[in-house]
This record gives C-alpha cells, structure tokens and sequence, in this order.
C-alpha cells in the first residue's frame, strides 16, 4: 500500500481556517462597535456641522469655559497622580502580602465602579461639607474641601483608583519572586530594588493605570458635580458646562465642548498606547 | 571561602522542609545538592545564601552559618556576599545584557563602588568569559535560554562573591545546552576555584560536575562523599535507587535457595523474604541455566543505540520488567530479537538490609 492511495476528502477547500465562527463573531462585534461606540461620535460630529470654525471657536474659548478646562485638568492631574501612589501601594499591599480580610479589601477595589457616581458624589458632598463631620474637622484646621476644587481632585480619586489597581496589580502578580531576591543578593538596598528593578518592571501598567484614570476624570460629572459648588470661573468642570448648554438646548454648543474633551482623551490613550507599545517591545525581544 | 553549616533545619508552617542537618564545604569545592523534588535541596541551598532563614530551635545548639570564621546566620542576604543563580535566571528584562553584569556593581554604596571606566572594563571582562561580549547590548529576551543563564551567571560573578550558589542553573535547558553549559561551569570553576553550591535533580548531572555530592530525601541528608563512592558504595537503599537504574529480585530464601515463582538463585542468606537489587550492567544473559541459578525470561524491547545495547526483560516472576545493559558483541552472539527467551546471570547483587551496604557477590559464581 502507498501513501499515494490515501486522499483526503476535500470538503475544506476554500477555508483554510481551523476555528470556526470567524465570519459570525467578526460581523456581530462590528456591528456592535458601530452601534454603541462610532455612531454617537458621527451624532456628535454631525451637531458640530451646525457651526461656523469661528462660532466654533469662539464657544470653546469662551472664558467661562477656559477656566473650567482648568479647573478640570488641575484636578484631574492631582486625582490622577494621588491614584497613581496609593493604587500602586494597595495593589502592592495585596498582591505582596498575606492578611486576614484580604478578600474584602480586593472586593472593595471595585466598589467605585459599582457605586452610582450620583451616590457618591452625594455621600461626599455631605461628609466633606462643613456641617458634615469630616469636614467639620477639617474646618477646624483651616481647610475647606467641599466646594473647592481639592473636593473636585477628592471625588475624582475616588471613582477612579480602580483603574490603577486593577491595571498594576496582574503585572505585580506576574512578577515572580526571584527578580526581587535577585536584586537583593546583587547587594542592592530594598530601596534600590524597588527603584531599579520592580518600579521599571510595572512602569507601563502603572503609567497606563494612571492615564486611564486621568482620562476618565476628565469625564467625570456625576460624583463631582454636588461636592464642587459649580461656581463659575473656580469650580466649574467642564463636564458641567456641556450639561449648561444641553438645559439651554444648544445642542451644538454642548456638542462643540464635548468634542474637545473627546480629542484630549482619544489624544492621551492614543500617545499611552504608542509609549505602551514601545516599552512592551522591548522587553519581548523586539529593537527597542 | 569555607561553609559550614550546623543544626540547620527547617519548618513551612507545620509541614518540616528540613531535619536539622550539618555540612562542611571545604573552600574551593564544587559540591551538589542531589534529591529528588521535595527533599529540601532547594530550601537548604536558600538558608545558605540568606533568601530563607533557618528555625530557631529551642534546643541547646543553636543554627549557625559560617563562611570561613565569619558567622552569616544573622547576616543579611544583601551583606553575606555570595552569587546567586536561580534556575529561570531572574534577569533584569528592562536592561540590556550589560546593565544586568554591571548591577551589582552600579548598587555598591558610593565608597566602595567601581569608577565607571572600571565597571566597564569588569563588566567586559565577564561577558568575555561566558563569551558574550558581542551581545552586550541586546536585553534578555533577545537571548536563547542558554544564554541568559551565561548571563545570570556572569552577574553573580560581578560582585567577585564568597561562594557561588546556583539552584538547578541547567533545569530549564535542553539536554545539548545542558551539556555544553555542564562542561562549561566546570572548566569556569577550575579557572578560578570558587566554592560553589548547585542544586540538581539530575544524577547524572551531579556525579558529572561535584566534587562531592551531598544526597537528600525527606529533609535529610543520606550521603556525603565523592561521586566514585556513592556510586560504588552507596550506604543505604535510597541512595542506591537514586543513583541509577535498578532491577528487582524479591523472593523467600530457604536453604541457601531463593526462590521466586519458577526463578531459583543460590544465595549466601540466612532463610527469609529478601529483596536483592542489581545494576543494569550487573546482568549477563544466556541461552542456558546453570544449577545454582535458574533466571528465566523474555527479551519485550531491544534499543541498540549508544555504547551498549539496553534490553528489557519480563517474566512471570517479576512484578516490574528488568533491564540490562549487553555489549554489542553478545547481543550478535546471542541474537536478542523481541520475544527470545533466555538466562539471566547476576554478576553481583547488592542487598540492604539494616540500612547498611551489604556487597555480596553470588557465592558460585
């Protein structure tokens, strides 16, 4: 008997394909993308169009909302650099160490998602207000939080560290033991090893953490908007003053703020992805 | 530098990784940590280079490390100056190949660290003897296994360590590299004479490479000596089994008579169950019996590459096939196809009874 006898049913021709269900899931998850993600954006566009460049101009630069670009990016920037040093401490805490509660303490990372960002921005407000008791404590020592833009920084904090937990703490897990041990048998200090070694090892999940949270405090209008005062010219967000224009029914003006807070966003994931993409590269092999 | 180690024993919560054990490395010697996994080879290896500490235990001789005359076993990892290889190399993935050899150097406190034209000049010097100079600025995922672990090696060296500790430096190679790396580490330590102490599973591997061998199981250590000895004279069962291949032979002696199913061997014995053990090449074959020793089986699997042909062995009488190593001239002169029926002769057995080596030879043979 030959090989040459044995043929094979042809009933692949065609398909090289061994998965099943390509044509299917590609189809749905387009259709899907199209339908949830890329048709605001076109609605958004599309209500832009009702503007000349120069009205266009000249509403985003409106003064009133220039200080709330500010306002917002400040307490974006401190919201996300805070997340950035305590996300990284709790997703140390609870990759690095063993303790009774460890498991409430990781089911609480995701409280902030969970939470309606109304419910919380209320719970805030209250707490931090003067008649609230934190704030009253506070207040006593000559700091005021709510209706000032550190309450702005505190309620972005607040619904944003997850995204720095969450991204940093897998790569933590990843990161096996013996790195650590090996720096320290090399000599260096347990201050040296964090810097040198295990700080560049998370490098891009903490940096991509933070951009995350940065970016989603941009946005955030919910929890902030009762315990920021929203006075004009110093605690304005700029979510907010999309929501102004929508109560005017200017639709097109609401349209025209919304689409810069759009840009820095897609801007800001667009350069973390790159820088991303760069640094991962090099440490699987590629020219870096 | 010397190690000594005294009253060195272990606890993971209630489970005991290691009994208290004492070991002495003379200065210069290249000894192996041999066992199997889960006999405390690897916790041992990492109480000697700090990374576990030994328990304290409440009796009256306390765990003690020394290196030389200096005592170590309150000595931090980072102070006790030795190398430390681990078996996935634990490279810096964000430095280049160069950055990695320079690190222990570049962390030195500001007093004592090399000038930057030195720590250069060291750092080549290293990469030039594991022969990867040319590599010295890719990073590690640029590099074969082999490779990295030449780099991790030249790391530990950098810090010119008191002893150089590697904990199954070849484990995640391929059989060629291990080879070749084997080979490698051996002439590197006769170049420069370092104590050093690695951790292997392999047998082969640590008869090959120590000066002497340190065998492990369950916690303790069953046998110190030169890899010529344990082979020869191993000192209890375990040893034996684990050192190579064994064959079987377990029957009731009476009279002078082993006897097992139809399988009758003339023993030096007093009466009693025995079980007998026997090298592989402790096992001749031929087409007849003799009277003090009838062995009858059938050849199952013949493989005929390398120095000696391998063949198994099966017969009734045996729980487990046998295996024996013949030289190719008896294995054309005796035609060993699958399914022929021969003799077994033993050359020699070994037998432990009472955890001693009793070295018997068959007495007519």
């Amino acid at each position: 008997m030959s090989f040459q006898a044995i043929r094979l049913p042809r009933r692949f021709s065609g398909s090289t394909r061994v998965l099943p269900g390509f044509g299917l899931s590609m189809g749905i998850s387009v259709l899907f993308i199209s339908l949830v993600l890329l048709l605001p954006m076109v609605g958004l566009f599309g209500q832009l169009a009702h503007l000349s460049l120069a009205e266009y101009w000249a509403i985003i630069t409106d003064p009133r909302v220039v200080a709330s670009y500010t306002t917002t990016i400040g307490a974006a920037g401190v919201a996300a650099l805070i997340n950035a040093v305590f996300g990284l401490l709790l997703a140390w805490v609870l990759v690095r160490y063993e303790f009774s509660g460890k498991r409430l303490v990781d089911a609480l990372m995701d409280l902030p998602f969970a939470l309606p960002t109304a419910v919380a921005g209320i719970t805030l407000a209250t707490l931090y207000a003067k008649s609230g008791w934190a704030g009253g404590l506070l207040d006593f020592f000559g700091i005021k939080v709510a209706y000032t833009w550190v309450g702005i920084a505190l309620a972005m904090a607040f619904t944003s560290i997850p995204f720095v937990v969450r991204t940093v703490q897998p790569v933590l897990e990843d990161m096996p033991a013996e790195i650590d041990e090996a720096a320290v048998s090399l000599g260096a200090s347990d201050g040296v090893a964090f810097r040198r070694v295990i700080l560049p090892h998370l490098w891009p999940a903490l940096v991509t953490g933070t951009g995350l949270a940065f970016v989603r405090s941009l946005g955030e209008f919910g929890a902030v908007i009762f315990i920021a005062g929203n006075a004009p010219y110093e605690t304005e967000i700029t979510a907010l003053m999309i929501f102004v224009k929508l109560q005017e029914y200017d639709f097109a003006g609401a349209s025209a703020i919304a689409s810069v807070v759009l840009f820095v966003s897609l801007a800001l994931l667009l350069a973390i992805n790159i820088w991303q993409g760069r640094f991962v590269r090099r440490l699987h092999g590629g020219k870096g | 530098m010397s190690i000594r180690l005294e009253n060195i024993g272990k606890h993971f919560g209630d489970t005991r990784a290691l009994e208290p054990v004492n070991l002495d490395i003379h200065e210069g010697e290249l000894v192996g940590l041999l066992g199997p996994s889960g006999s405390g080879k690897t916790t041992l290896l990492r109480i000697i280079a700090g990374l576990e500490n030994p328990d304290r235990t409440g009796t009256r001789t306390p765990a003690r490390i020394l290196f030389g005359q200096r005592d170590v076993t309150h000595v931090h990892v980072r102070d006790r100056r030795i190398g430390f290889v681990f078996q996935h190399y634990a490279l810096f993935r964000h430095m280049s190949v160069f950055d990695n050899v320079a690190f222990g150097l570049t962390v030195m406190p500001k007093r004592s660290r090399p000038s930057r034209s030195e720590i250069r000049a060291r750092v080549f010097r290293l990469l030039e003897m594991v022969k990867l100079e040319h590599l010295a600025e890719r990073y590690p995922a640029q590099l074969s296994g082999g490779q990295q672990q030449r780099v991790s090696l030249a790391r530990a060296l950098a810090v010119e360590p008191d002893v150089l500790l590697l904990d199954e430096p070849f484990g995640a190679l391929d059989a060629k590299v291990r080879q070749d790396l084997r080979r490698w580490l051996r002439h590197l330590h006769e170049e420069l004479n370092f104590t050093s102490v690695f951790v292997t599973h392999d047998q082969e591997e640590a008869l090959e490479l120590s000066d002497r061998v340190v065998v492990m199981s369950d916690g303790r250590i069953e046998q110190i000596d030169t890899p010529e000895t344990l082979y020869r004279a191993p000192q209890n069962r375990f040893v034996f089994e684990f050192l190579g291949d064994v064959n079987h032979l377990e029957g009731q002696v009476h009279d002078g008579v082993l006897t097992c199913g139809d399988a009758r061997l003339a023993v030096d014995l007093p009466d009693g169950a025995e079980d007998l053990l026997l090298r592989p090449h402790e096992v001749c074959l031929a087409e007849q019996a003799e009277a003090d020793c009838h062995l009858p089986v059938t050849v199952t699997a013949v493989s005929p590459v390398g120095a000696e042909v391998r063949v198994e062995l099966e017969a009734d009488w045996l729980a487990s096939p046998w295996l024996a190593t013949v030289r190719h001239a008896d294995f054309e002169r005796l035609e060993l196809h699958r399914g022929r029926r021969l003799f077994a002769h033993p050359r020699q057995w070994h037998r432990f009874a009472d955890e001693k080596a009793d070295f018997l030879k068959p007495h007519a043979a």
